[in-house]
């Protein structure tokens, strides 16, 4: 295997990261979504909390993303 | 496939010159004076910031439609974000934080709106956001004025924020270390964040847009390749969803950058009353 077939290999790879990130975000606006219909009232006083909470998940699957990039364009390629 | 435009997304990052300003060597550093396309945009953004809040701030009673943007914006630093989280210390660090939430959602909007530009390879247009220098100035400049006020304002005792209460002295300097990580890896994480939002989200734009063209082309070669007309509309109609997508992500980073700015000022700003 040449080295640039395993680097598009090993990008692929890099991007299941995201996973966690998917599985992440998933839980945070479905628990949100079950907050927000039990009590509406309470909903829009949390919000800057939830995408606070989104940005934080969100980066976890942005790492695996820019480690991606970095395989595919980085030093060496 | 020979004949057809090479699906090149990232050539839309590349920095080039449009007109080649003076050298300077000051020490040992060569300042190259040059106006890129990053920096033209920089400046389109700041005449766009700068004319906007120029000409909205008439303060009129009853505002008109760009009045009450611009007044929309800043109740955003404001009433949402710095209000709640901080308190009424919170207020001298909001033109700071708004300064800093106009730069990025302009940068980013542009970015975003101009981007059309961009769908043919063309490369008419630039989004600074999407380059890790800038955010990392972004996120440095923002990281360490707040960490230098935190000395400035509770001198020494502001170390104690690595050491966690309520563990003991052993249990806090096992932990200090660990906390010091989380906490100087957070200008890391503000660049990235908006870094591979921008990034992210424009090579899936322009990956579609090639789409749309290499398939485009393959249709015109008539016979059963016509059918590749196909996949072609429907990738337009996705960067058309894109768009939309992008947009809310444009505002949602700006805003996220501004709120996580917002929540590490509270740690100074209400340092040890436990907020």
């Amino acid at each position: 295997m040449d080295a640039h077939a395993a680097r598009l290999i090993g990008a692929g790879l890099a991007t299941s990261g995201m996973i966690g990130a998917g599985v992440g975000l998933g839980m945070l606006f479905g628990n949100y979504l079950q907050a927000a219909i039990r009590n509406p009232s309470a909903a829009a006083s949390q919000q800057t909390m939830l995408f606070l909470g989104m940005a934080l998940t969100e980066t976890m699957g942005l790492f695996s993303f820019v480690v991606a990039l970095i395989i595919l364009f980085g030093a060496g390629a | 496939m020979a004949g057809q435009p090479a699906i090149d997304p990232m050539h839309q990052f590349s920095v080039h010159k449009i007109w080649q300003g003076p050298t300077f060597h000051v020490g040992g550093l060569t300042l190259d004076m040059s106006i890129t396309n990053s920096v033209a945009s920089m400046i389109a953004g700041a005449v766009i910031i700068v004319l906007f809040f120029a000409l909205t701030a008439r303060r009129e009673i009853v505002p008109n439609r760009a009045q009450a943007l611009a007044e929309a914006l800043y109740n955003i630093v404001d009433k949402v974000l710095v209000t709640p989280i901080i308190g009424h210390q919170g207020r001298p660090y909001i033109p700071y934080l708004f300064t800093l939430f106009c730069v990025i959602l302009v940068l980013n909007l542009m970015g975003v709106l101009l981007a059309i530009g961009n769908v043919a390879g063309l490369s008419l247009t630039f989004t600074v956001t999407s380059q890790l220098a800038i955010t990392a100035t972004l996120a440095v400049l923002t990281f360490f004025s707040v960490f230098i006020l935190g000395f400035i304002k509770h001198g020494p005792k502001f170390l104690g924020l690595f050491f966690p209460s309520g563990m003991g002295v052993i249990g806090a300097i096992l932990m200090a270390p660990i906390e010091m990580i989380s906490y100087f890896v957070r200008p890391v994480t503000l660049a990235m964040r908006l870094f591979g939002n921008m990034l992210g989200g424009h090579v899936v734009m322009a990956l579609f847009g090639s789409f749309v063209v290499a398939l485009g082309i393959l249709g015109l070669s008539g016979g059963v390749a016509t059918l590749a007309f196909v996949p072609s509309v429907l990738s337009f109609a996705m960067i058309v969803a894109l768009t939309g997508l992008e947009l809310v992500v444009a505002v949602l980073q700006a805003f996220v950058f501004v709120a996580l700015a917002t929540v590490y000022l509270n740690e100074v700003v209400n340092f040890g009353h436990g907020h």
